[in-house]
């Protein structure tokens, strides 16, 4: 086992701990200082790795979990999964970090929340290095929960319980529609390993489950990482505390979709489908995303929104690379897989912009209690660390230079005017369209950038409006961010660092067939000279002052949509509906008698045993190996059924209670006649007390009434009983026909020289099952110990004392 | 023998089948008792019978009945009589607390004991 499943292991295990200590520490020291280890060490052993793999390539490790249905923690460790381990646990770090400012160790539950955080950062590595997809879709399944606690972690506020309520519901149906579609591919490939699907693309690709399993693996992917239509859950999952908001719902948990789609590219790409699947789906987004942000009046709801539209880029960027896909190995392609990179690229850049957005907001929420853009203004005065946060996240965003989205925002354009021109696909008139809404979508991206810097900073501090004095924020929650604006900085001068050692690698990871091309390089620069890129940016730029100026006059038009047909009330329309239909169906069914109850499950073992013995041809009697009949056991066999009649159509209490004691006896001599003296002890004793017990409670329990019933209540009882009765009489002859291998019992059958027994039953008993026979004493002493209780227990209730006296 | 064995385990079933569907308690704990009495049959039978002597050494038998199923059965027996008392005890005290044997009405019952609790 390689020490990698640390890796794994780590943040579960911190999960289990951190409640203990935190009833050690807490409030002496924030507990978030004890859990702030876990990211740093990860990330700094991670990076050893990535320095691996940079030289030698992709490291495969495999242990086996359940290896007799081929489901083992195989884990893949190349540049995809890296950089993504890498914005885990390094934005975790700083997360972490800066919660510990953020949240106070007096007031909040500190240790739910940082299980939630660890439970969160341990299944998100899990997502991104297994390499077996149920395993995969298992760690997908749970960061969906953990970003529902997270998300309800102020489970008191009504609007935290909705949008956790909601984000669960849309991201488990996607999980479900992905598991959907993982099993169509399991089949069509006859494996569970993404790494051996690749090898069988061309298998996959002319199969008929192609494009079912790849819609329902892409559902999967769009709902988690919010794209149209299935991005409302997003700005309502901004309920979650800030440094929630800025590390799954920004840096990496709504990335496992991207993740997802980067990891099958290599397997569905190529074709027109997923090409206008994934563009499509990611142009739309990034056009809803940035049109609805600049309508927001709560900072943190422009963010989620600029999130979506951001995961859009992201997403389309992928869709337009996949084009690459098309050509075989080769020059060709290349063109096209720029997008890729382009994608990874902006991925990261979005991790620290957007990472430092998102904890800026937090900071003005914390220290000035609002972050409606309508109350705040003026700020630079009094947080002018916080302004140059917010000028470069914003900036960054907004593709300006010398910031890294500048960079990406190039590299975005050169791959859709690229696209535009593509001679397949159908790509046609739509490739003018492609530039014109990425053209537009950078516009309104440019207006909310303008929006969180200037209306928040500039302008006049209003005051009156405020609860708080507003003061700059201490210094542990400004660190945080301005690492990553560092970051933002840095990874423009100096672009070809990350660029080599990261983004390479995993862009190779993303198309390994063009791995060996040493065509699959790039250089990144700062300055490309006047081409169409550079125009594109400066006509942004233009267009989103005025937009900006102008807004007071055009902003009215987002009122004119109507309300009935926004995304959210369609949700709400369909989660209602939703709700009624499952209650009047449970209601059908769920009566509340355990008389039906229980004709469900004897009806289910009729039709279940039932079904497959018939299915399975499995009816063979085989008579031959039957022993001789005497009369006399045919005497005993007739008084058995007679006497069982006699239970089921007496009338009195006594005759059936006796009756079927009588059964009890008679089936002493049966084990006589069949040579089990042990049982026929046995049988006699506890017959005896039995009747007995009966015997005592006929006492106290009331005459038998005529029992009111229906005929149809008659007849399905008969039905049920005859049926099972049949069905256990086949199972019975089935199961005595066919011998499908040799009894155990020789084993035994040297009880004398092993037990010193010469009563195997008894051997077998107390010795051979020794541990089973204790484990039956025990449950008959539990079922003594109710007998006693439910006797002797007097309820406080005065009417039952005096009845039990 | 086998064939007739399962026939009458099959009878067993039904009856006890039959019992278990019914209202009243003491014929649904009857329908348990009985329903067990098949189960043991029916891993008896399984086993086969009269294939030899009783599953003791030192009788010089030529062949020995399988001493598996009877291991089982003994647990089984004793198992069985464990649930039925506690059954018995169980449905005792329902009728006792809410005053009917009818398994129907015993919800009614038990909502209006909530409901006079409530009231209290």
């Amino acid at each position: 086992m390689s020490y990698f499943y640390l890796v794994l292991a780590t943040p579960f295990i911190f999960a289990l701990l951190v409640p203990i200590l935190y009833k050690k520490i807490n409030p002496r020291v924030h507990t978030g200082w004890f859990v702030l280890l876990v990211p740093l060490v990860l990330f700094l052993y991670l990076l050893s790795y990535s320095a691996e793999v940079y030289e030698r390539g992709a490291i495969y490790l495999s242990l086996p979990w359940i290896p007799s249905y081929d489901i083992n923690l195989t884990v893949t460790i190349d540049g995809l999964s890296l950089i993504f381990s890498l914005l885990i646990t390094g934005i975790g770090f700083l997360v972490v970090l800066y919660s510990i400012y953020y949240m106070s160790k007096l007031k909040e539950a500190l240790h739910n929340f940082y299980v939630y955080i660890l439970l969160f950062m341990g299944s998100m590595l899990g997502l991104v290095f297994s390499d077996n997809i149920f395993v995969l879709y298992v760690f997908w399944e749970v960061t969906s929960i953990s970003s529902f606690l997270l998300i309800a972690y102020w489970f008191e506020r009504e609007h935290s319980r909705t949008g956790a309520l909601k984000s669960l519901l849309i991201t488990i149906f996607g999980g479900f529609a992905m598991l959907a579609g993982f099993i169509l591919t399991s089949i069509i490939a006859d494996t569970y390993s993404i790494q051996e699907m690749i090898g069988k693309i061309n298998v996959i690709q002319s199969h008929p489950f192609f494009i079912p399993a790849m819609v329902l693996i892409l559902t999967g992917a769009f709902t988690k990482s919010a794209q149209f239509p299935f991005s409302i859950w997003l700005p309502d999952a901004m309920e979650a505390p800030t440094p929630i908001s800025a590390y799954l719902h920004s840096a990496t948990m709504v990335k496992a979709g991207i993740y997802l789609v980067a990891r099958f590219t290599n397997i569905y790409g190529g074709v027109a489908e997923w090409f206008w699947l994934v563009t499509g789906v990611g142009f739309v987004t990034l056009l809803y995303g940035s049109i609805n942000a600049v309508k927001q009046i709560d900072l943190k709801a422009l963010l989620a929104y600029s999130t979506i539209s951001q995961l859009g880029l992201i997403m389309c960027l992928l869709g337009l690379g996949s084009a690459a896909l098309y050509f075989d190995a080769g020059n060709e392609g290349t063109v096209y897989a720029i997008a890729i990179f382009a994608a990874l690229f902006h991925m990261v850049n979005h991790s620290t912009f957007k990472g430092s957005l998102f904890m800026l907001v937090g900071i003005i929420d914390h220290e000035i209690g609002t972050r409606d853009i309508r109350k705040l203004g003026g700020l630079l005065h009094v947080m002018p660390i916080s302004f140059l946060i917010a000028l470069t996240g914003s900036l960054a965003m907004a593709g300006l230079p010398p910031f890294n989205g500048f960079l990406s925002k190039e590299l975005f354009f050169t791959s859709v005017l690229q696209a535009a021109e593509m001679p397949f696909f159908a790509m046609g008139t739509w490739g003018h369209i492609l530039v014109a809404a990425a053209w537009i979508a950078s516009v309104f991206t440019f207006v909310y950038c303008m929006i969180v810097v200037f209306k928040t900073f500039f302008g006049e501090q209003k005051t009156d409006k405020l609860k708080k004095q507003a003061h700059e924020a201490p210094i542990g929650m400004l660190i945080p961010p301005l690492i990553l604006a560092g970051l933002v900085i840095a990874i423009f001068f100096y672009p070809d660092i990350l660029s080599r050692y990261f983004l390479q690698p995993a862009w190779e990871a993303v198309l390994p067939s063009f791995a060996e091309n040493p065509a699959l390089q790039i250089e990144i620069s700062q300055w490309h000279g006047m081409n169409r890129e550079i125009i594109m940016t400066l006509g942004v730029v233009a267009a989103g002052i005025i937009l900006y100026k102008t807004m007071k006059k055009w902003s009215n038009i987002y009122y004119h949509y109507p309300k009935v047909l926004t995304l959210n009330s369609i949700y709400e329309l369909i989660v209602e509906e939703m709700e009624v239909l499952c209650l009047g169906i449970t209601k059908r069914y769920m009566t509340g008698s355990v008389r039906d109850y229980l004709t469900y499950i004897l009806g289910f073992i009729i039709l279940i045993v039932g079904g497959s013995v018939l299915l399975l041809d499995g009816i063979s009697f085989n008579m031959s190996g039957n022993s001789e009949v005497s009369f006399f056991e045919l005497g005993l066999l007739i008084a058995i059924v007679i006497t069982a009649f006699t239970v089921m159509f007496t009338k009195t209490r006594m005759a059936s209670i006796i009756a079927v004691g009588g059964l009890g006896f008679l089936i002493v001599f049966i084990f006589v006649l069949f040579r089990a003296p042990d049982l026929a002890l046995t049988q006699i004793v506890v017959e005896t007390i039995t009747t007995v017990l009966f015997l005592l409670c006929f006492y106290h329990l009331p005459k038998f009434k005529k029992e009111k019933t229906s005929a149809s209540f008659k007849v399905t009882n008969v039905l049920i009983s005859v049926g099972i009765g049949i069905v256990m009489t086949i199972v019975a002859l089935s199961a005595y026909g066919n011998r499908l291998f040799e009894p155990i019992s020789g084993f035994y059958k040297n009880s004398y020289e092993v037990a010193g027994a010469k009563n195997i039953v008894n051997a077998i008993l107390v010795d051979f099952r020794g541990f089973d026979t204790m484990l039956e004493i025990l449950v008959l002493s539990m079922a003594g110990l109710g007998v006693y209780t439910l006797i002797k227990l007097r309820l406080s209730r005065g009417k039952e004392n005096e009845e039990t006296k | 023998m086998e064939t007739y064995m399962s026939i009458v385990i099959g009878v067993l079933f039904t009856i006890g089948t039959y019992l278990i569907l019914s209202k009243t308690f003491l014929r649904i704990i009857l329908g348990t008792s009985i329903i067990g009495h098949g189960v043991n049959l029916l891993m008896l039978t399984m086993g086969g019978l009269k294939k030899g002597g009783a599953p003791l050494l030192g009788f010089n038998e030529s062949s020995l009945n399988d001493p598996l199923p009877q291991a089982l059965l003994l647990t089984a027996i004793v198992i069985n009589f464990a649930t039925t008392a506690l059954l018995l005890v169980l449905s005792y005290r329902a009728y006792k607390v809410l005053g009917t044997d009818d398994s129907e009405q015993l919800r009614d019952h038990v909502q209006q004991l909530k409901d006079s609790d409530d009231e209290q």
